[in-house]
């Protein structure tokens, strides 16, 4: 039902998703104590239009899982792939949304949004691609406003913008609700996966939320702590728009949490 | 106008006939008496200095005409009565303004407030004034020719505004050219070395070794290298600009935030993007930081080399007045240079201002 409402959605938009493969991937660090290994022979798959999210506990590697599809690092070992071709570099075809806004300070909203089209050298044609995207996420009216004149929410939702201007197949998301109010987090929450189901490209989510990821994600990848291996996955199959009061996230909750270790505390 | 609009501006007594008309409803009785008390005193008390300031300039005014000048072995000092009468003028004027607001003249708000805020100084200037007046031409307790009168500087302004307004020409234009290449080579060299690990590989070194030299140290040899003292000065004042400009932008452009790169290159921005379009405009206010300290060490360097070598300009002018001992006229360029130094210092913090909108909490000057 979710991948017959997708396919409607994706005939309707010109975006496209892609396919998102990563094979046999292993990476470290040099440090000056010596090789730190981060990830371990991680597999994946991730259908075009599909959203996955990564869970695990902080610091075991899911970020830089994340960099390495985006291209701005190389894998140390293994391959991954995008529609078949390797990830050599970044592209606006896979655009990150990381946990701080990171937007340019010097850049108004507007500015801000039209970073992507600028840098790709097609900001004149395609103005109203700027405008189209700062409509998405709400924010008509603040064209002109500066970051430091942004709540946290809001300024997230300008990161969302400049991300989707470029009309990515894959977006990439490093707990980018991680450091919003428990409020304007779970409404951030309900509009990604509006816009997820309106644009259809693939999602791939990093969060150490638990319900966050069954909220949200169709399928949700355990990561084990340092280096990183597959601990387990759960396919999350419920209908959108989801209910957090469901008795059935409940369930995978639980299922969830003892995945992590942390089953006797639900 | 409302009853809280009234009460806001000094010499508005909210006791006054008028205020008690437009306050008609009961809830603007209330927001007079009330919501006004606290600031009837400060606005009575603000009025009171324009009062004080009139006197005090009109005491200044009477004591230069009425008191005469002690003799001091030569015909008397000049423009001494121009000098009282403009005391007097200023008195006149300041009076008149006071009458005014407390008889409720109608002045916009932003002149009141600025009436307000001078008043403190005009009356420490007039005390100043004063005793100037009096420790020099009254008693000549302090000696000329090495202390003149406040009046004595009318008369080297007026005697010598030739000399004077080509001398700052020349001062200027000289200022322009050094501190134009030091920025523009300073500026290059920071973001070059902040950018490239090879030219910070190259660079860095000369900077660090040959860059804490004073360039006054280099000014004998300039002048023997350099075809004219003019552009010998040029070199010397881009020297002492570079220096700063270059290590604030270094640093500007190695502290700019890592993850902008990253937003930037996962959206298909270019090297030149990168460079021009994420990390200069991060980078820039720390580059101003660089000028602003620039600008302070050009002005050192332009003065001596206009006192050791140049033969025009406002340095230059400070000697030529020394070899005469005159010490009015060298007092009288050493305001000018006051005044053109402290412009161009705002004129760049104004520049800045405007570049740097995007900033929260930028230092006014």
């Amino acid at each position: 039902m979710v991948v017959a409402l997708l396919k409607k959605q994706q005939d309707e938009n010109t975006a496209v998703a892609s396919r998102i493969r990563v094979e046999q991937v292993s990476h470290g660090f040099d440090t000056l104590t010596g090789r730190l290994d981060v990830l371990e022979d991680i597999d994946l798959d991730i259908a075009p239009g599909e959203f996955v999210a990564l869970l695990g506990p902080s610091g075991c590697g899911k970020s830089t899982l994340l960099r390495l599809v985006a291209g701005l690092e190389p894998a140390s070992a293994g391959c991954i792939t995008q529609d078949d071709k390797p990830i050599t570099r970044p592209d606006p075809s896979r655009i990150v949304v990381f946990q701080d806004p990171t937007l340019f300070p010097w850049r108004t909203v507007w500015d801000n949004i039209a970073l992507g089209l600028e840098a790709q050298g097609i900001l004149k044609q395609e103005k109203a691609r700027v405008d189209a995207a700062l409509q998405k996420v709400g924010l008509e009216g603040f064209e002109k406003s500066y970051p430091h004149q942004l709540s946290g929410g809001m300024a997230q939702r300008v990161a969302l913008a400049r991300a989707l201007v470029n009309n990515p197949k894959v977006l990439i998301l490093d707990e980018p609700l991680g450091k919003l109010d428990s409020l304007t987090r779970l409404e951030l929450q309900s509009e990604l996966v509006s816009l997820w189901l309106k644009n259809g490209f693939s999602v791939l989510l990093v969060t150490h939320d638990v319900e966050e990821a069954l909220f949200m994600a169709q399928r949700v990848i355990i990561f084990t702590p340092r280096p990183a291996k597959i601990a387990a996955e759960l396919a999350v199959d419920l209908p959108y728009p989801r209910h957090r009061g469901d008795p059935k996230l409940a369930g995978l909750r639980h299922e969830v949490l003892d995945r992590l270790g942390l089953g006797t505390s639900w | 106008m409302s009853a809280s609009a009234v009460a806001d501006v000094p010499g508005f007594d909210n006791k006054s006939p008028q205020t008690e008309k437009t306050t008609d409803s009961l809830a603007g009785q209330f927001l007079s008496t009330t919501n006004t008390t606290p600031s009837t005193a400060r606005t009575f008390f603000a009025h009171r200095q324009g009062f004080i300031a009139a006197l005090a300039w009109g005491l200044l005014g009477a004591l230069t005409l009425l008191w005469p000048n002690k003799p001091v072995g030569f015909e008397d000092w000049a423009f001494t009565t121009e000098f009282g009468v403009a005391a007097l003028t200023i008195a006149a004027i300041w009076a008149a303004l006071a009458v005014l607001v407390s008889a409720q003249a109608q002045f916009p708000r932003r002149l009141l407030a600025t009436f307000r805020h001078v008043a403190p100084w005009l009356i420490a200037s007039a005390v100043i004034f004063t005793a100037w007046e009096i420790f020099t031409a009254k008693t000549g307790s302090l000696p000329p020719p090495f202390f003149a009168p406040p009046s004595s500087l009318i008369d080297a302004y007026v005697n010598n505004y030739a000399r004077l307004a080509d001398s700052t020409f020349n001062s200027v234009k000289l200022l322009f050219e050094g501190v134009a290449w030091g920025a523009a080579v300073g500026f290059t060299i920071g973001v070059s070395i902040g950018w490239s690990r090879r030219a910070n590989y190259w660079i860095h070194p000369l900077l660090r070794f040959l860059g804490p030299l004073p360039p006054t140290a280099l000014l004998p040899i300039s002048f023997f290298f350099f075809p004219s003292s003019h552009s010998a000065s040029v070199f010397l004042i881009a020297l002492a600009t570079g220096f700063p400009v270059a290590i604030l932008s270094w640093s500007g452009i190695a502290s700019v935030n890592k993850a902008y790169y990253d937003v930037a290159r996962t959206m298909g921005a270019s090297e030149l993007f990168l460079i021009f379009r994420v990390a200069i405009p991060a980078a820039l206010p720390q580059v101003f930081v660089g000028l602003f300290m620039g600008f302070g060490a050009s002005f050192v360097v332009l003065i001596v080399a206009e006192m050791m070598g140049v033969k025009s300009g406002l340095g230059w002018y400070l000697t030529w007045a020394q070899s005469y001992a005159d010490y009015v006229n060298m007092y009288a360029a050493l305001i000018l240079m006051t005044l053109i130094f402290s412009s161009l210092i705002s004129l760049l913090f104004v520049v800045r201002d405007r570049m740097l909108v995007w900033q929260k909490g930028i230092v006014k000057w």
